[in-house]
């Protein structure tokens, strides 16, 4: 059931036998399992969660202060559905696509309960332009027309997965809400720009590829060394304070993506705000325009009900898959994948449910997997290849990554983005652990960068793990016998490392050049750091102590070529700078 | 009003009552014995036969003959101006002795949730006098900053040193905003009478208690009651900031009693218990709490929250101190370390953080130079620490010149920076001077941290020429 509908209220309509929170009980209920229904006097919108004989239990999306037994359930016989359509982009919803600041204009700064409003706007005029004629056979999934959405995209309005198709006999243009039919078939199915989709099912789809292109993140840790496909999935777990935010931020700002989908799924108010009114001013570095005209928020926070917070997620992704069959490429974050988890886990013990590991019901790995599932790149039904990268935030109790939603999580993604206390105390930000981490994508990205950025691409790349490794390893001698103990070489490795670490992986999410950082400068970055490494090593080898070499003017300069303006020459003459200095060594 | 004396089952908080009418779940509930005491209590579970009734101040001499009334309302606290300088108990009535308060209104103290399409983010910077925090782990208006302390330690002089000397410069205030006045709003749950009264005795010795409102259940008040007293509290203090325009600092002190409370009702309701025997709904409950901080857009005034919570054995990954650092915006964290060196405060930097921060300071609002020094202190800190380990293991002397002076930073850094006492008021600018004092130890190329203009315009030079002679 999506709130466009008229509710068409039947005879299988029950009563209200006990509330607890978010849970409620009702007796007389014709329903169906997932079926909408409108609960108590004041119609709170619920959702059929179990049924035992006459009674039958739902999940509230609203608070339910003062609801009473005795009060009417009314049911739609419906389940939970979200409507797809233009106007989805540039708009913020809550966990059952309620958009908030239509809420806002209805109640005020605080949200309010027993109010509806339809995921898209139902009188708004979309210019509609056909893309097929009379006569035309169209299949379930074709695209019949193109709705300029925002700036950035144009939306694509297809026959629905569910129609049978057949030939065309009518065709529109021009302006039309989104309830009117644009395209009518002989079968008798009009088609609108309007579709409507329960959540908790996939939108099919014919073949689900292996990615090859990478989700480029303007991120020199993610794309240097733990590289997300798109059409992949990745999960970033880390203590509070860690950075999960941040990260997923900065992904939904520079990934080149064409459509980001950005879910906070039980987390701070003000964060969203953040985004809300950031992401207006901010260009997308693709096209340029407002990021907001690519992006779709998501809106569920610690403070808001419950039970939507559990929706919230299969909200997203159902549009993101929208946007995936009309041959996009979609990027979906949430934030946090266990604060839907929590979720989960309360209405089950309200359930009384068998609880499994740490109180989380024993169906918590399907859920994550069947979520994580609805990833992948795919060929959709109308021909076109699009694909959904998800990135999951994971927030384990006490930082521990041995809890039940990382392990699960961990078993199905294949991208791993371990953040890490030790370094945030640091302020080693992203303080993504480079050895905890790890991409399954990463040999099979490498032709891309090979292709698209330098040849030398995997080569630099291997060069910089094995230089952390070998840090890794002289850093535990360190701690024993202090750094004067090593042998020269090693102690320039430090060196090296350290400025891999400082000056490559470090990356200011805030400084308005360093926070996007394109491939070609993370490869460029990572070349000036060998060059140091390279010369330093040749300057050893003629004689030249370490702290020479180590000490060179332009050595510091590293440090600054995350923030320089102007990189390609800030880069180029660096490296004719230490080039010249230590060579002048000996 | 509907009354029945039906009660069937009492068990630890827990009232269980037969009706024969339906109960609005959350309802607000008076139970009297037999001997005419009157307790408060609120619908935990409501179906068509029986209730589950949570009681305040506890069970104890309520039996099955006690009668139960259903008020049909949800719990409200009654808000107006003239709370400003009254003294409450947890539940909201005056113990002062003063006048009975006349409410302008009697909100539902289950607030709901900010719209965070309303919401303003929180950007104006509130200068608290306190260097570790202004110039590391800067607070902003509408921010939920906690300090997470452990037993025995002074927290509670940070706290009223905040509430103290808390201002936000002219220069940062939005234009016409001169006006707002500042409030406090103390909630104090399960704390001990003598902590009370320190807070009572400053409030009262600064004259700070005029312009709050103050919230007290002590130890040996009822526990369950510690549930409603922060929500009683941020009520008020919505009223006072979003109707009345007043900047609000809302100091909730213990939470860790809090929890405590809501472990104890957990058990009763024999729920599954999620980590170390805490409700699995805790975290979503502690974000009912702290989520009512924030800023609205259009209105007046603002709601800024510094929680206290004890860690119990000092463990930042129980699940009180775990679950707040979760929701709210970063974190103060107190040492015990440098607590017993006699560092006041005795704040650790380096697990402190405000996630507001980057976006209250800078150019126009602190000072531009400000980000960058934060940033170098703590690598530079972060740093010095790391080599404390190692200087007990292979001595001094076994040090380069680098580490050397890293090693002196770090104590500097403590006793300089950090170590300012509870009486000092330190300015912004004063802990930027403090800070470049300490940054002008390293030569110029070790400050990557830093942007080169500002390194021009602060770095002291004579500064580093006097380490260096004395590190050769
Ligand atoms: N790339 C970065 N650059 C600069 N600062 C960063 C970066 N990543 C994180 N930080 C700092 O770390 C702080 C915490 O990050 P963030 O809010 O993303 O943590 P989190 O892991 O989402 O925490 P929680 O689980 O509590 O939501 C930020 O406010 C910021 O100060
Ligand atoms: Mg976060």
């Amino acid at each position: 059931m999506s709130q466009a509908q008229d509710i068409d209220i039947d005879d299988a309509d029950g009563v209200i036998e006990s509330v607890s929170g978010p849970v409620v009980v009702a007796t007389d209920l014709g329903a169906r399992m997932n079926d909408v229904v409108y609960v108590g006097d004041e119609g709170l919108m619920g959702e059929v969660i179990e049924i035992e004989g006459n009674l039958t239990t739902i999940q509230v999306y609203e608070e339910t202060s003062a609801v009473s037994p005795g009060e009417p359930v009314l049911n739609t016989g419906e389940p939970l559905s979200v409507d797809l359509g233009p106007g989805m982009l540039d708009t913020i919803y809550d966990g059952v696509q309620r958009p908030l600041d239509v809420l806002e204009e209805q109640m005020g700064a605080f949200l309010d309960r027993g109010v509806d409003a339809p995921g898209i706007d139902l009188e708004k005029e979309w210019e509609f332009t056909p893309e097929v004629a009379v006569g035309d056979e169209l299949e379930a999934g074709d695209v019949v027309g193109t709705v300029p959405e925002t700036e950035s995209i144009d939306h694509k309005v297809m026959v629905p997965p569910d129609f049978a198709g057949g030939e065309v006999e009518s065709v529109e243009e021009g302006s039309f809400t989104v309830t009117e039919a644009v395209v009518t078939l002989d079968s008798g199915e009009e088609i609108t720009m309007r579709q409507e989709w329960p959540v908790r099912k996939s939108r099919p789809t014919v073949d689900k590829q292996t990615p090859t292109t990478p989700l480029v993140s303007g991120q020199r840790i993610l794309d240097g060394l733990f590289p997300l496909a798109k059409g992949g999935t990745a999960a970033i777990p880390g203590p509070f304070g860690s950075g999960k935010t941040v990260t997923q931020q900065s992904l939904a700002k520079f990934a080149d993506a064409d459509i980001v989908v950005y879910i906070g799924c039980g987390e701070r108010g003000n964060e969203m705000t953040e985004v809300i009114e950031d992401f207006p001013e901010l260009p997308d570095p693709q096209t340029g325009n407002p990021l907001m005209s690519r992006t779709c928020l998501i809106a569920n926070t610690s403070n808001m009900p419950v039970a939507a917070r559990e929706s919230c997620v299969y909200t997203g992704i159902t549009i993101a898959e929208h946007y995936r069959d009309m041959g996009y490429d979609v990027a979906l974050m949430a934030d946090s994948t266990s604060r839907w988890a929590e979720a989960m886990r309360e209405i089950s013990s309200r359930l009384e449910e068998m609880p499994g590991e740490e109180g989380y019901p024993a169906y918590l790995a399907a859920r994550l997997s069947g979520f994580y599932e609805r990833a992948g790149y795919f060929e959709n039904m109308n021909g076109t290849e699009g694909s959904i990268s998800v990135i999951g935030a994971v927030s384990p109790p006490g930082g521990d990554f041995s809890e039940p939603v990382t392990q699960n999580t961990l078993r199905i993604v294949k991208t791993f983005w371990a953040l890490d206390a030790d370094l945030a105390e640091r302020r080693h930000f992203p303080a993504i652990n480079w050895n905890e981490s790890y991409s399954l994508y990463r040999e099979q990205l490498d032709p891309w960068f090979v292709d698209n950025i330098d040849d030398d691409w995997a080569d630099t790349r291997q060069w910089a793990v094995d230089t952390l490794d070998e840090e890794g390893e002289l850093q535990e001698i360190v701690q024993l016998v202090g750094k004067d103990a090593l042998p020269e070489d090693q102690q320039l490795t430090l060196e090296v490392a350290r400025y891999l670490r400082e000056a490559w992986l470090q990356q200011n999410a805030f400084h308005d050049e360093d926070r996007y950082c394109p491939p070609e400068k993370t490869f460029l970055m990572l070349t000036a750091i060998k060059t140091f490494n390279d010369e330093g090593f040749e300057a050893l080898d003629a004689g030249v102590p370490v702290p020479e070499i180590t000490s060179v003017e332009a050595a510091p300069k590293l440090n600054r070529m995350g923030t320089a303006s102007d990189y390609e020459e800030y880069i180029a003459d660096l490296k004719e700078e230490l080039t010249a200095q230590l060579r002048d060594l000996y | 009003m509907k009354e029945f004396k039906t009660i069937t089952e009492i068990s630890g908080p827990l009232v269980f009552v037969e009706t024969e009418e339906p109960i609005g779940y959350d309802e607000m509930v008076e139970i009297e014995t037999p001997n005419g005491d009157v307790r408060r209590g609120q619908v935990l579970e409501s179906t068509s036969d029986f209730v589950a009734v949570q009681v305040f101040e506890g069970t104890s001499g309520i039996d099955r003959q006690s009668s139960v009334r259903f008020l049909g309302e949800t719990l409200k606290m009654p808000v107006t101006e003239d709370l400003l300088g009254r003294v409450l108990d947890g539940s909201g009535r005056p113990i002062d002795g003063g006048p009975e308060i006349v409410p302008d209104e009697r909100r539902d103290i289950v607030g709901a949730a900010i719209n965070p399409t309303a919401r303003e983010y929180p950007e104006e910077f509130i200068q608290t006098g306190v260097s570790s925090i202004d110039g590391m782990n800067t607070l902003v208006r509408g921010q939920k900053l906690p300090i997470f302390s452990a037993s025995g330690l002074p927290h509670n002089d940070l706290a009223l040193q905040v509430a103290r000397q808390a201002t936000v410069p002219e220069d940062v205030a939005e234009d016409g905003e001169g006006e707002s006045e500042f409030a406090v709003v103390f909630g104090a749950m399960g704390i001990t009478a003598e902590e009370a009264n320190e807070f009572m005795d400053d409030f009262e010795r600064t004259g700070a208690l005029e312009r709050s409102v103050v919230f007290t259940n002590l130890a040996d008040d009822p526990a369950v009651e510690r549930t409603v007293t922060p929500r009683m509290a941020l009520t008020t203090a919505e009223y006072l900031a979003f109707d009345k325009g007043y900047h609000v600092l809302v100091i909730l002190t213990d939470m860790t009693n809090y929890c405590e409370a809501l472990r104890e009702i957990g058990a009763a309701r024999e729920e599954v218990p999620g980590r170390r025997g805490y409700p699995g709904y805790m975290y979503t409950d502690l974000a009912t709490i702290y989520e009512r901080a924030g800023r609205i857009e259009g209105r007046e005034g603002s709601v800024t929250q510094i929680p206290i919570l004890t860690m119990p054995g000092d463990d930042d990954t129980h699940p009180i101190p775990d679950l707040t650092g979760y929701i709210t915006e970063g974190q103060i964290m107190m040492d015990r370390d440098l607590n017993s060196q006699g560092y006041q405060p005795p704040v650790n930097v380096l697990p402190s953080l405000s996630r507001l921060m980057d976006d209250g300071i800078g150019e126009g609002l602190t000072r531009s130079d400000h980000a960058g020094v934060s940033d170098q202190l703590y690598a530079a800190y972060a740093e010095g620490e790391d080599l404390r380990d190692l200087v007990n293991i292979v001595g001094r002397e076994a040090l380069d010149e680098r580490d050397n002076r890293y090693l002196d930073f770090a104590e500097r850094f403590e006793k300089e920076f950090v170590d300012q006492g509870f009486h000092t008021d330190r300015s912004i600018e004063d802990t930027l001077d403090v800070a470049w004092d300490l940054l002008s130890m390293f030569p110029k190329s070790e400050l990557n941290r830093v942007d080169e203009e500002e390194i021009e315009k602060y770095y002291e030079e004579d500064e580093s020429e006097t380490v260096e002679a004395t590190a050769d």
